[in-house]
């Protein structure tokens, strides 16, 4: 079991490696001088190559890119061009309103997704299997940021329930930042449920021809019993990993959705950065999120190695 | 030719994929063959017609320049399905070959997964601004960056069918008698991932004129003067209050095409293989 522990976080090491490689790649490869951009047009030659000697610049890459990690290492992201204040600082800045956003929706997206898929799966090539997994494929076509702008329009502008954008002034209540919430995660939950509803329907399939099922029903245990105790529980610990992996993939890709309801979350921090080309916060906030979503699959991974002994064969 | 036949009988056997494909040919057809047919031009600004509603005259009302929104959904499609085609084509490609590699040889199994993983910790639409940012916002440039964002995907199903493959009988049998690695892996491996790679290849078509459009509205995407349904809506947004059809005849016509897309790909997965249907 240790060894398979072992070779699991080597793994782990080496694409985190591979990640900040490719970040820091990402950010020297991007066309125009990080350095002219910071000082601006009134720069002489001279300006510009004493401060590249004060950011390291002139070093070779190999030794920019040490430099960059041993920072990192010690939790220093750099300095935003723009912002005027440490990476890490904004990040936190960030963090509150896509965490909420993200668990939100993903609430959203279990409660709509795991009882549809049920239902699909036990009724399987009825009507209403084929009537949820084709809503589960529409809910794959709409892109988020148009159900965003129709949801904005029915219901913050024609009926007035729900607040159009923002994340509400500093300071009031967490029931108005909930309601703030409530349009961005119905955006991002319903179009994720769609996920759910096929990962549910799969996984529940799987179970249903488990021998064990077919024993609790030869036992005489009424249907209602067999589904939700039998298998439902044991459908669940794969459901519930995609539903962990969506929340980690969601702390970034809400860009769409934080830019059309304008929430100041992370999503909406690194659209700001590429558009102002503010490279030390493109570079923290993707190692950060990469970083996340890596340490997540690691965890999971984990848990099933000592949940379930077969994984390990 | 009469086993193709067979497969498209068994295809379209279920109504819903026929539709889907209808409407897929419709709308290819009509982008490709409208423009070279019609005299309109889908450019003519006219602000007497600005932000009219849809009427008889303008079936999908106009823009903020008075252009008539249905013939530039026309015309827009031309350039969105180009987007998914190109991106879907070039992912498959690079997917491919990756997938074939790391899944045939051992020794560089580890190093190109490694890489795959380390690409597919990124939201998709994350490493698309960033990458788009980086290249700089051009038609071209979008599709690379969503084609660098797709491969990985590609990359995994390959392996995985290529390790299955690779075991097969018929793989000894060739290289017992003598036959190359390079021509193992052309002529025995690569016609055996064909169907895996065409249901890829027909989601990430898909995917990319969804993704297309995302970029347009964050403003990173294709400049704003190429008609995508992505741009449209983009450039229509400060106007949505007011003429609301700019925003939802384009958004229709990408839930559309994406969902007759789908629909298409998940009829070709049934028809390959009945099992991979549960494990969608």
């Amino acid at each position: 079991m240790l060894r398979f522990i072992l070779a699991r976080l080597g793994g782990t090491l080496a694409v985190l490696i591979l990640v900040a490689v490719m970040v820091f790649a990402l950010t020297r490869l991007a066309s125009g001088d990080p350095i002219a951009l910071l000082l601006g047009d009134q720069a002489t030659a001279e300006d510009i190559a004493q401060a590249r000697v004060q950011y390291g610049l002139d070093k070779p890459l190999l030794t920019q890119f040490g430099y960059w990690i041993k920072e990192v290492a010690q939790g220093n992201l750099g300095q935003s061009i723009f912002l005027q204040r440490p990476v890490t600082q904004a990040l936190a800045e960030r963090a509150e309103p896509t965490f909420f956003l993200a668990t939100f929706a993903v609430t959203i997206a279990a409660l709509i997704g795991i009882p549809c898929g049920l239902i699909a799966a036990v009724w399987r090539g009825r009507l209403v299997d084929q009537i949820f997994s084709a809503v589960a494929m529409l809910g794959a076509s709409v892109p988020s940021f148009w159900m965003g702008l129709i949801l904005i329009q029915v219901f913050a502008v024609w009926l007035g329930w729900f607040p159009a954008s923002g994340y509400g002034d500093p300071g009031v209540p967490f029931i108005e930042r909930l309601h703030h919430l409530v349009l961005p995660a119905t955006v991002l939950g319903v179009l994720n449920s769609a996920l759910i509803i096929r990962f549910t329907r799969a996984s529940v399939l799987d179970i249903l021809n488990e021998d064990y099922v077919r024993t609790a029903r030869s036992k005489g245990l009424s249907e209602r019993v067999v589904i939700l105790k039998h298998v439902l529980r044991n459908a669940l610990v794969p459901i519930v990993t995609v539903l962990g992996l969506t929340l980690a993939l969601m702390i970034g890709g809400a860009v769409v959705t934080e830019t059309v309801f304008n929430l100041p979350g992370v999503g909406n921090l690194v659209v700001r950065a590429v558009l102002r080309r503010d490279y030390p916060v493109i570079q923290g906030t993707l190692l950060v999120i990469a970083g996340i979503y890596v340490l997540i699959n690691l965890v999971i991974d984990l848990i099933y190695m000592i949940v379930d002994p077969r994984i390990r064969v | 030719m009469d086993q193709f036949i067979y497969v498209l009988k068994r295809l379209f056997s279920r109504r819903v994929v026929l539709l889907a494909a209808l409407m897929l040919l419709a709308v290819t057809a009509l982008a490709i063959f409208f423009p070279m047919f019609s005299s309109v031009d889908p450019n003519a600004i006219a602000v007497m017609d600005r932000l009219k509603a849809p009427s008889a005259a303008h079936w999908a009302g106009t823009d903020e320049l008075g252009r008539d929104l249905a013939m530039r959904i026309v015309y827009g499609g031309r350039y969105s399905i180009m987007i998914g085609i190109a991106t879907a084509f070039f992912s498959v490609i690079a997917g491919t070959a990756l997938g074939l590699l790391a899944g045939f040889f051992r020794k560089l199994d580890a190093p190109i997964m490694r890489v795959i993983d380390a690409m597919m910790s990124f939201p998709d639409i994350l490493l698309g601004i960033s990458l788009v940012s980086i290249l700089g916002a051009s038609l071209w440039n979008v599709v690379l960056a969503l084609a660098i964002v797709y491969t990985p995907r590609v990359a995994r199903v390959v392996r995985a069918s290529t390790l299955v493959i690779r075991e097969l009988l018929f793989v000894d049998a060739a290289r017992a008698l003598g036959v190359s690695t390079p021509r193992i892996l052309y002529a025995h491996i690569l016609p055996n991932l064909m169907s895996p790679v065409l249901v890829q290849l027909t989601f990430i078509f898909a995917y990319a004129i969804l993704a297309e459009a995302g970029l347009s509205f964050l403003g990173v995407g294709v400049p704003p003067e190429i008609p995508t349904w992505g741009t449209m809506i983009a450039s229509s947004l400060q106007y949505a209050d007011r003429a609301f059809w700019t925003i939802v005849f384009p958004g229709i016509a990408i839930i559309l095409t994406a969902l007759s897309l789908q629909i298409v790909g998940d009829g070709v997965r049934d028809l390959l293989d009945p099992k991979l249907r549960k494990s969608a």
